[in-house]
């Protein structure tokens, strides 16, 4: 499959899932929310261009909010981490060539603990800034580090459980390809 | 010249970074300021048409809840039929005074569309419904919307078949309310805690306020159908700095299981508007 075609079908997959699935569960408590979907921009591959990972980032976002209902609220945490993550990466990435060899960003083309810490940073900025705008309209302090604390936690489960269960095969990137 | 070109050259992911980001603020801040969003109605076709998809099977497993409520609604209104009453004394009639009202035909205050609820949100912190009817079933902006139970929110967004309802769960959702017993007027909005209690502000303490009694729909509202169920007070907190109570309301409708809506506006509430409009400012 190429990873046009894969894309795409990630880039409905995570909406709906997020839109269908985890929105629609009942809430525990106000802070724990599951949030997900930016998974997809942590998956998209090594190789595109900074400006298209920001425009299909914000893109992405934007067709979360038709679904969710407020437009613009998770297009600009989105945005963010698109801009943040080839920073990340570029310190990240061990210095032989895994940018060459691998196609995206996994467990096996970029070690465990690279890449534990690359979701878990990527994770915490996105929640603190999705809440920080939801604390600039209404809330208190209380509100912010509970919310970003629970909220960051419920994802870093769902990203672990998904990694359990769809592991990716990160193949080489042959010139034949 | 050249300089600005590989200034732009330079530092175009950045500047790209700054315009989505902007663009994206600008969205984020005319649809608070005023519920219109980009694309909006195009958008809301294709996310309803998508929702009442995955409608058709959520709604099958609620059939039983939803039947109920439909029944116990029916019942309700029987109850209140003119038919549903006899009159004890044959001699007392009863005469409409003909002054008041034009004897041809009765102005007709309020006017109910039903709708079914396609998509539908409780744990964000501003909730929205999606219903299946619009702007071609005579939907407008600003409607009413009550359910079985009690009150449900407000239309802000109409395209072609389907429009968008503020439900009470959202922080931007204003409700003028009233007790049943004594008639306070006061103003109930969401704190985001929990999508069963809504809270009613504005009610002095002087008004005798107890566990269970009922809140309805207030009489200056001007949207909403007067005297129709919110909630009932489920905890009293009196706010120390000023006179007035902070009364939690357990919400007569359960928004996690409402699938039948009725809109409803107030055909003459344009009138009573510009009449308010006309009221000198000094």
């Amino acid at each position: 499959m190429s990873s046009l075609l894969k894309n795409i079908i990630r880039f409905v997959f995570f909406i709906l899932v997020q839109a269908f699935v985890l929105d629609k569960v009942p809430p525990l408590h106000q802070y724990v929310k599951p949030i997900f979907y930016f998974l997809f921009i942590l998956w998209l591959p090594f190789n595109i261009n900074r400006s298209w990972q920001m425009i299909i980032a914000f893109v992405f976002g934007l067709c979360l909010d038709y679904f969710s209902g407020t437009p613009g609220l998770h297009s600009i945490p989105c945005v963010l981490i698109a801009y943040l993550r080839p920073f990340l990466l570029s310190i990240l990435l061990p210095r032989e060539t895994t940018e060459t060899s691998y196609a995206e960003p996994s467990i096996k083309s970029l070690g465990t603990v690279p890449y534990g810490v690359y979701i878990l940073l990527l994770t915490f900025i996105h929640n603190s800034c999705l809440v920080f705008i939801e604390w600039l309209q209404f809330g208190d302090f209380v509100f912010f580090i509970g919310k970003v604390a629970a909220t960051t936690g419920v994802s870093l489960l769902l990203i672990f459980v998904t990694e359990l269960l769809f592991p990716r095969k990160a193949k080489y990137r042959t010139n034949a390809a | 010249m050249r300089n600005i070109f590989l200034f732009i050259r330079r530092f175009f992911n950045l500047l790209l970074f700054f315009v989505l980001q902007g663009t994206a603020i600008y969205i984020l801040a005319t649809y608070n300021k005023t519920h219109q969003a980009f694309f909006a109605s195009a958008a809301n076709e294709v996310t309803g048409s998508i929702s009442s998809k995955y409608n058709a099977v959520d709604y099958y497993f609620r059939l039983k809840q939803t039947n109920d409520q439909l029944a116990a609604e029916n019942a309700r209104l029987h109850n209140e039929l003119s038919t549903s009453f006899q009159n004890p004394d044959t001699a007392h009639v009863l005469k409409i005074d003909s002054l008041l009202t034009d004897t041809l035909h009765r102005i007709r205050k309020f006017n109910f569309l039903e709708a079914k609820v396609v998509n539908n949100s409780i744990s964000d912190e501003n909730n929205y419904m999606t219903v299946h009817r619009g702007a071609l079933q005579g939907v407008k902006n600003g409607m009413s919307v009550i359910g079985p139970d009690g009150i449900v929110g407000r239309v802000i967004q109409v395209s072609d078949n389907y429009s968008r309802v503020m439900s009470l769960l959202n922080h931007k959702s204003q409700v003028s309310a009233m007790l049943k017993r004594g008639f306070y007027q006061g103003i109930i909005n969401w704190d985001g805690k929990d999508p069963q209690y809504i809270q009613l502000r504005g009610i002095p303490k002087s008004a005798q306020v107890r566990k269970g009694d009922s809140v309805l729909t207030s009489n200056l509202s001007g949207i909403f159908p007067p005297e129709l169920m919110v909630g009932t007070i489920a905890g009293i907190d009196s706010d120390p700095s000023t006179s007035f109570y902070i009364l939690n309301i357990k919400t007569a409708t359960n928004f996690s299981t409402v699938q039948y809506v009725y809109l409803t506006e107030n055909l003459l509430g344009e009138e009573q508007e510009k009449l308010e409009a006309k009221t000198p400012k000094d």
